[in-house]
């Protein structure tokens, strides 16, 4: 039976930065992946941000498939049939390295799998891993459906993504609670090139992308979206799981609503539908991280809750704990020590030392907060778009009472002590 | 509004492992006896689950996207089986 130095189950982000970084340091490496090829499985907005990945294989703007680079980024906050908003529009996001890209996954995680495989591992597909082979409290293989399809190998990877299967039967870490995902759907529209253009305002190879909260999640914990790629547009809208419980809304009913919002119709006019998808995000943060390594394995990626909600980050923090995890067992094998928990855990110490458990720990009170806080999606929302209406609006009321006016409306929905309070639980969670 | 999900699922691409469906529902008793809120029937994005009217809960899990909501959201009673589909095999995305 031969034995590998390395396993990775899965082949998104998190999975192809490991193998890919095992096989690239002369690794025996196998990767196995359930789909058809890898990325037929794999859903995202999808963002992909340049550093987590330049620090991989620097040279991927020259080869990966990319759609289109972000110059602009809007944030609306909705009502009903109004949004108030932000934007930042910049030439210099115009000026190469690009800093972010729009991307469809299914193309993206081909080609990464492809410098995967040029690094020298091999890539099964159409294989699902079904079980962690143990010898006692140590992994030292994986099952999968294939006829005498076990393999065996000093240390597992676990690329498998937000359900993460093979940990939980073995037994590692419980259940996802649901406050601790966010259900997305979402949908591809196909537009002429020139119409995407035109309707975003932008030149060929130029983006924009439009973060959105407010009416749109009907008081659920959530937010949408609108990106563009080169010839098509993606929006979805996404909640937490437990709200989605409580509510008992049909997700693919909200994201309906939400494309004929007034303020997102006209840009997304005509466009041919031609894929819906539905994915969960892991959103628990920091408070809700499994183990992440033990004997013979370690965790990556979704799998692990490695997930930034505040700033929509996932895909980058994918990369990152695969390329980190990747480079502690390559420290272990060439320093002769085992793949053993306490020789595995130097992963958590350079996780600690990245920007990934440096956010997370910023940001770890946030799903808490926000959770105990429906307003901050509901209340306020609805406030600011009517602060606005109520200056906007020339009707002979002059400005002093306006501003009278807004005050109470804000006093009234929240009370002083409410909007003080609020406003200091957001400084302390963002600080 | 009314939406016809299975207009939306038309478009995705999938190779059905017949016979073989990768999630079942445990005891369809619990459904139709101890679960009052059924949320499965509304909350999954495939609408693979459909209440029947009188009690039952049905699951045929030809469109489903393996998202997980099912599983996660039962969490009062467990009672969803949830494997992922034979290699190859269910929804196979063209963008993702």
């Amino acid at each position: 039976m031969e034995k590998f130095d390395a396993i990775v189950v899965g082949a998104g982000p998190s999975g192809n930065a490991a193998a890919y970084t095992l096989a690239k340091a002369g690794l025996s490496v196998i990767q196995i992946e359930r789909g058809e090829y890898p990325g037929s499985k794999n859903v995202q907005g999808a963002i992909l941000y340049s550093d987590a990945l330049e620090k991989i294989i620097p040279e991927f703007r020259d080869e990966a498939p990319l759609e289109r680079h972000i110059i602009e980024q809007r944030m609306w906050v909705l009502d009903d049939d109004s949004y108030i908003g932000t934007q930042y529009r910049s030439d210099a996001f115009n000026k190469a390295p690009y800093n972010r890209y729009t991307i469809l996954r299914a193309q993206f995680d081909k080609w990464f799998s492809g410098k995967v495989s040029q690094a020298g591992a091999l890539v099964i597909c159409e294989t699902t891993a079904t079980d962690l082979i143990m010898d006692g409290s140590r992994v030292v293989g994986v099952r999968t459906d294939r006829e005498n399809g076990d393999l065996f190998a000093d240390v597992v990877i676990l690329a498998d993504g937000v359900n993460s299967l093979l940990a939980k039967k073995a037994g590692f870490h419980p259940e996802l609670k649901p406050a601790d995902v966010a259900l997305a759907v979402k949908e591809i529209l196909f537009l002429p090139q020139e119409t995407v253009e035109s309707r975003f305002n932008v030149k060929e190879g130029e983006g924009v992308v439009i973060e959105m909260l407010g009416k749109i999640t009907k008081g659920m914990m959530g937010t949408g979206f609108l990106y563009t790629n080169n010839e098509s547009v993606t929006i979805g809208v996404g909640c937490m799981l437990s709200d989605f419980k409580k509510e008992r809304i049909s997700p693919y009913l909200l994201l309906e609503q939400m494309k004929a919002h007034p303020a997102i119709k006209p840009l997304i006019e005509g466009g041919e539908m031609k894929e819906y998808t539905a994915h969960l995000i892991p959103e628990g943060g920091l408070k809700a991280m499994p183990q992440i390594c033990g004997d013979g394995w370690m965790i990556v990626g979704d799998a692990g809750m490695f997930v930034n909600a505040v700033h929509r980050e996932g895909s980058n923090l994918a990369m990152t704990t695969g390329r980190l995890a990747a480079e502690t067992v390559i420290g272990l094998k060439q320093a002769g020590k085992e793949m053993k928990a306490p020789n595995l855990a130097a992963y958590r110490g350079k996780l600690d030392d990245s920007f990934v458990m440096k956010d997370l720990a910023k940001y770890k009170d946030m799903p808490g907060i926000f959770h105990a806080n429906p307003q901050f999606f509901t209340t306020y929302p609805e406030l600011v778009n009517q602060a606005a209406h109520t200056m906007l609006t020339v009707d002979g009321v002059d400005k002093k009472t306006k501003e009278r006016e807004i005050v109470r409306s804000f006093t009234r929905s929240r009370s002083l002590f409410g909007l003080a309070g609020d406003a200091f639980k957001m400084w302390r969670a963002m600080r | 509004m009314n939406v016809n999900v299975e207009e939306k699922l038309f478009q995705n691409r999938y190779r059905v492992d017949h016979g073989r469906p990768h999630i079942s529902i445990i005891d369809a008793a619990v459904c139709a006896t101890e679960c009052r809120t059924q949320q499965c029937t509304q909350v999954c994005p495939a609408n693979c689950y459909k209440a029947e009217g009188n009690g039952n809960i049905t699951l045929i899990t030809d469109g489903c996207l393996e998202c997980g909501t099912c599983r996660i959201i039962c969490d009062d009673f467990r009672n969803v089986n949830w494997e992922y589909p034979r290699g190859g095999y269910g929804i196979l995305f063209k963008f993702g």
